[in-house]
């Protein structure tokens, strides 16, 4: 019983980060700031849900489930690579930025250093 | 360290002996048993006792976790709320971090935080360039980071 309601408690949470994660993509006004819904929210969703899976093989059918430990690992170490390459080349390819930024540190790097 | 480990190993091994049981059980006990010997004995080792950075590890990880679940309800309120009133910027942070291993893992840390992502690095590799969600104080934000993740990592790799 109380196993169920722990299960049902990781995939509830697992899902609604998701579902606000997909919120967050729609409602940013550029690419940076929906990549950070897309990547991160969206992670931890997939984490949880992945959580409550671990759970239930484990506690009801008593099956040691390691692949989906392995599937958070990579899950853990692509999705921040994945961010990265994106935005690196959004920014390299002049993708514009949302009037709200207040400061852009990079831009005044790139300017002070010639291209190679 | 290798070396402290490698002993450390031994030792289970001859205590597993000892109790004429080849059993993981008995493997585990004595590695905590040559854990302890060390422990005690470690004034007189030429390197630092090893299981130090193995809770500096772990501390990594806790610290990990708990920024993870503070960022996510950060972000998840600026997501819901329905004025959205955010101020986004590219921040540049300096590192103190020298070996391209821990620059990695502090990117890597720093991008799985909601609100930040890694953006790119300078030419030299000692700036990060970083996308944050709000930015009302920079310098409130490249602090947080040099106090949380840069030390924890320092405190693993020196």
């Amino acid at each position: 019983m109380i196993v169920e309601i722990l299960i049902s408690i990781f995939l509830l949470l697992g899902s609604g980060l998701s579902l606000l994660g997909s919120f967050g993509i729609l409602r940013f006004p550029d690419v940076y700031g929906r990549l950070h819904s897309a990547t991160k929210s969206a992670t931890l969703g997939v984490i949880g849900i992945l959580t409550g899976t671990f759970i239930y093989f484990i506690a009801v059918q008593g099956v040691f489930a390691g692949k989906i430990l392995l599937g958070i690992l990579f899950v853990f170490l692509t999705a921040p690579l994945a961010g990265f390459m994106i935005s690196r080349t959004a920014y390299r390819m002049n993708v514009k930025i949302s009037d709200r930024t207040v400061q852009d540190d990079l831009k005044k790097y790139r300017e002070n250093t010639p291209e190679k | 360290m290798q070396f402290q480990i490698l002993v450390n190993i031994v030792i289970a091994f001859i205590w597993m002996f000892l109790q004429n049981e080849f059993s993981v059980v008995q493997f585990m006990f004595g590695y905590i048993v040559g854990l302890g010997m060390l422990f005690f004995l470690r004034r007189f080792l030429r390197y630092e006792f090893y299981f130090r950075k193995v809770v500096a590890i772990f501390k990594l990880i806790f610290l990990f976790i708990y920024k993870l679940i503070l960022a996510n309800i950060d972000v998840i309120k600026v997501i819901i709320k329905p004025k959205l009133d955010i101020e986004p910027g590219i921040i540049a942070v300096p590192t103190v971090l020298k070996t391209d291993w821990e620059k990695t893992l502090l990117a890597n840390l720093i991008s799985l935080t909601p609100g930040t992502l890694t953006m790119d690095f300078s030419e030299d590799g000692q700036t990060l360039f970083i996308h944050a969600l709000n930015v009302p104080d920079k310098e409130a934000a490249v602090r947080e980071i040099h106090d949380s993740f840069e030390k924890a990592i320092l405190e693993v790799t020196e």
